[in-house]
C-alpha cells in the first residue's frame, strides 16, 4: 500500500449510518484503504458502532444513535485517515475447485465466441488470476472479486436470467461472482463449485470475507459430482490454502 | 417441557422477527427483524418481555394458534388489529391490543385481518424457542434462514415457547398508544443528493408520492413525479443504510427496509430518519407519503425523544380491571357514560 495522504469524504446516511468514501472507482488501492480503515475503526470499539460494511469504494459505519452522535463519531474517525497506510493486514487465500463449460457453464462457449478465444483458453484467463473480495453483497455471502482480464471483459447479459443455480461461476465487466444461493442474476456463467459460499449448517456460515483472495482451479464432472454430494452431506472440508499478500 | 403453539391457520405471511440481525452485513447477510420494531417494542413491555425478544409479525391476515401443551402469556400491537380468544368449553371474547391474556392448553387464538396498516405484532412472555442464527431470530424468508424454519408460518407448525408455563397473574395493558402509519415522513438528505439535479430535489420534498402494490419486507416502491438524475444512475455499490431512498434509471423511488440488500448501485437521493422508520413500515399500497429534509441533529433529537418514551412505557402499564371486558379503554373512547355505573358500580 502506498503512504500518500488520504483524501476522504463522509457522508451521511440517515442519522444511523456514516459513509466515509474513498473515491468512486473500482480500485483496488481505494479497497485496501477501505479495508485498512476498517480495521482502524474495529481496534477503536467506539461505544455505539453496531457493524462495519466494507465496499469497494467505502466504508459504512452502522451506529445507535441514540449512543453516539454524527459529529462524535466523525471525531473518532478522521484521525484515523492519517496513519492507515502503516496498517499491514493478513489476507486468506481460498482456492476453489470449478467445473467449467457444459451445462454446469452455459456461457463458457458465448464468452469464448464473443472474446475471440477458445473455450480452454477462457479457463485459462480466468483460472491465471488470483482475485481481490472487494466486498459481499447482492445475496447471503456473494462476493463481487476483481479484477479479471481485460479481455474477456463483457457487460452483463442484455437479459437476466430468472433463476441462477447456487454455486454458479460468474464474470461481468473485470469482475467476478458465485452465486451463494440459487436467484435471479445476469452474469455471464462460466462454470459451477460444489463449495458452499453460505451454508447456514457451518459455524461460519459465511465462506469468504471482504479482503480475502480467491484463486479458481478446474476440475471434471466426476470431481464436481462426488464432491457436490459431500457438500450436499455438509462434510466438505474448507480451509483457506494459505496468505498472500 | 415448553409449551406449544399448534398453527391451525398461518394467516397471510406470519414470521418470526426481533429487532434484526446486526453485525454481518459485511458479509452480505441482511438484517431484516421487525417492520414497525416500536409496535414490537410495545407488545413486549406488555407482556413484561425486553424490547427485543422475538414475536410474530402478521401482514394482511392474522393466524390461528391453539395452545397444545402448557400456557402462555400473549399481546398484541398494531393498527386496528384485535384478538379472539376462544377456550376449550367453547367460550369466546375478544381482547384489544397492547392488553396482555393468559391462554392454557385447548385454548385457541384468532388474528383477523390486519386491515389499517401493514403489520401487526403478537408478543409471547418469555418468546419462541426458535434457534439464534448469528445473534438473532428474525426471519429472512428469501434466504431461507432465521426465524421459525426461515419460512413465513404454515398450517400444523409447532411453535416451541422458551418459557413452559405463564404463571396466572394480574394482566396489564397500556392505554393511549397508537401505531398510524406515516404520512409526513422526515429524512437527511444524501448520501448521494449530488447525482441529482436541484429540481429533482425540491420536486421530491415538495410532492405527493404514493406507495404502489409492490410493497414488501425488502421496500416500498413509489410512485409520483419522476425525479432526474444528474450524472447517471449507476453508481460503484456501496453501503445501504436503513430507510435508503435510492432512485433506478425510471426516477421513481424505492424505500429500502428491513428486508433490503446490504450493499447496491443506485444513488441515494435521502435517508429516512430512524424515528419515522416503524412508521413507514406500516403503510400499505395506495396511501400517500410526503417528504421534509431535516438536519442530522434534528434527527438525533428526535430518536431519542423516542426512546426516552418506549423507556418510560413500563412504568404506564395498568391493570386490567375486568375480564372481557376493558372498561378502562371504553370510557377512554367515552363510548359507554351512560352506562358506568350499572356495569361498574363498585369502584367509581
Amino acid at each position: 500500500m502506498d503512504s500518500t495522504p488520504v483524501s476522504a469524504r463522509f457522508l451521511a446516511a440517515g442519522d444511523t449510518a456514516l459513509v466515509v468514501e474513498f473515491g468512486d472507482t473500482v480500485d483496488r488501492s481505494i479497497s485496501n484503504r477501505v479495508l485498512a480503515l476498517a480495521a482502524a475503526v474495529e481496534a477503536l470499539s467506539i461505544p455505539g458502532v453496531v457493524e462495519l460494511v466494507p465496499t469497494f469504494r467505502s466504508l459504512m459505519l452502522h451506529y445507535d444513535p441514540v449512543r453516539v452522535t454524527h459529529d462524535d463519531l466523525l471525531a473518532a474517525v478522521s484521525p484515523l485517515l492519517s496513519g492507515l497506510a502503516a496498517v499491514h493486514q493478513k489476507t486468506r487465500l481460498w482456492t476453489l475447485p470449478v467445473c467449467y463449460g457444459g451445462e454446469l457453464g452455459p456461457d463458457l462457449a458465448e464468452v469464448a465466441d464473443r472474446t475471440g478465444h477458445s473455450e480452454p483458453a477462457v479457463i485459462d484467463l480466468h483460472t491465471a488470476e488470483t482475485y481481490h473480495v472487494y466486498a459481499l453483497g447482492f445475496l447471503p455471502g456473494y462476493p463481487y472479486m476483481g479484477d479479471g482480464p481485460e479481455v474477456l471483459s463483457l457487460p452483463r447479459r442484455e437479459t437476466p436470467r430468472v433463476k441462477v443455480p447456487m454455486g454458479s461461476v460468474c464474470i461481468a465487466l473485470r469482475m467476478a461472482g458465485i452465486y451463494s444461493l440459487e436467484s435471479p442474476g445476469g452474469w455471464h456463467l462460466l462454470g459451477r463449485t460444489p463449495v458452499r459460499l453460505f451454508d447456514t449448517r457451518r459455524q461460519d456460515a459465511v465462506l469468504l470475507a471482504p479482503g480475502d483472495k480467491v484463486r479458481f482451479a478446474p476440475i471434471d464432472r466426476d470431481v464436481f459430482d462426488r464432491l457436490m454430494a459431500e457438500a450436499d452431506a455438509g462434510v466438505l472440508a474448507l480451509a483457506p490454502t494459505g496468505q498472500s499478500l | 417441557m415448553s409449551a406449544i403453539l399448534l398453527v391451525r391457520q398461518p394467516g397471510l405471511h406470519t414470521t418470526v422477527q426481533d429487532l434484526g440481525r446486526t453485525g454481518a452485513q459485511r458479509l452480505g447477510i441482511p438484517v431484516s427483524g421487525a417492520l414497525d420494531s416500536t409496535a414490537l417494542r410495545v407488545a413486549n413491555v406488555v407482556v413484561g418481555n425486553p424490547p427485543a425478544t422475538a414475536g410474530l409479525e402478521m401482514v394482511g391476515l392474522g393466524p390461528t394458534l391453539e395452545v397444545e401443551t402448557g400456557s402462555a402469556r400473549v399481546a398484541l400491537a398494531g393498527a386496528a388489529a384485535t384478538l379472539i380468544v376462544e377456550t376449550g368449553d367453547g367460550a369466546r371474547r375478544e381482547v384489544g391490543g397492547l392488553q396482555s391474556v393468559r391462554i392454557v392448553a385447548g385454548d385457541r387464538i384468532r388474528i383477523g385481518a390486519v386491515s389499517r396498516a401493514a403489520v401487526a405484532y403478537l408478543a409471547i412472555e418469555g418468546g419462541f424457542d426458535v434457534p439464534l442464527f448469528l445473534g438473532s431470530r428474525s426471519t429472512y424468508a428469501r434466504g431461507v434462514f432465521g426465524g421459525f424454519e426461515g419460512r413465513s408460518l404454515r398450517p400444523g407448525d409447532r411453535l416451541r415457547l422458551i418459557e413452559a408455563a405463564a404463571d396466572p397473574r394480574p394482566e396489564q395493558q397500556l392505554l393511549g398508544v397508537e401505531f398510524p402509519p406515516a404520512q409526513r415522513v422526515r429524512v437527511i438528505l444524501g448520501p448521494q443528493d449530488d447525482y441529482f439535479t436541484a429540481e429533482a430535489i425540491a420536486t421530491f420534498l415538495s410532492r405527493p408520492y404514493t406507495v404502489s402494490r409492490e410493497a414488501d419486507r425488502m421496500g416500498l416502491r413509489l410512485e409520483g413525479e419522476p425525479l432526474a438524475h444528474a450524472k447517471g444512475y449507476n453508481i460503484v455499490s456501496d453501503g445501504i443504510a436503513p430507510g435508503a431512498i435510492q432512485v433506478p434509471g425510471s426516477g421513481q423511488p424505492i424505500v429500502l427496509l428491513a428486508d433490503r440488500q446490504t450493499t447496491g448501485g443506485y444513488p441515494k437521493i435521502a435517508t429516512v430518519i430512524s424515528a419515522d422508520l416503524p412508521a413507514l413500515g406500516r403503510v400499505l399500497p395506495g396511501m400517500t407519503l410526503h417528504f421534509e429534509a431535516i438536519s442530522i441533529q434534528q434527527a438525533e433529537k428526535l430518536r431519542r425523544a423516542e426512546e426516552a418514551w418506549l423507556q418510560s412505557l413500563s412504568s404506564r402499564l395498568t391493570p386490567v380491571r375486568a375480564e372481557g371486558l376493558d372498561l378502562e379503554r371504553l370510557l377512554d373512547a367515552n363510548l359507554i357514560s351512560g352506562v358506568v355505573d350499572a356495569i361498574r358500580p363498585s369502584d367509581m
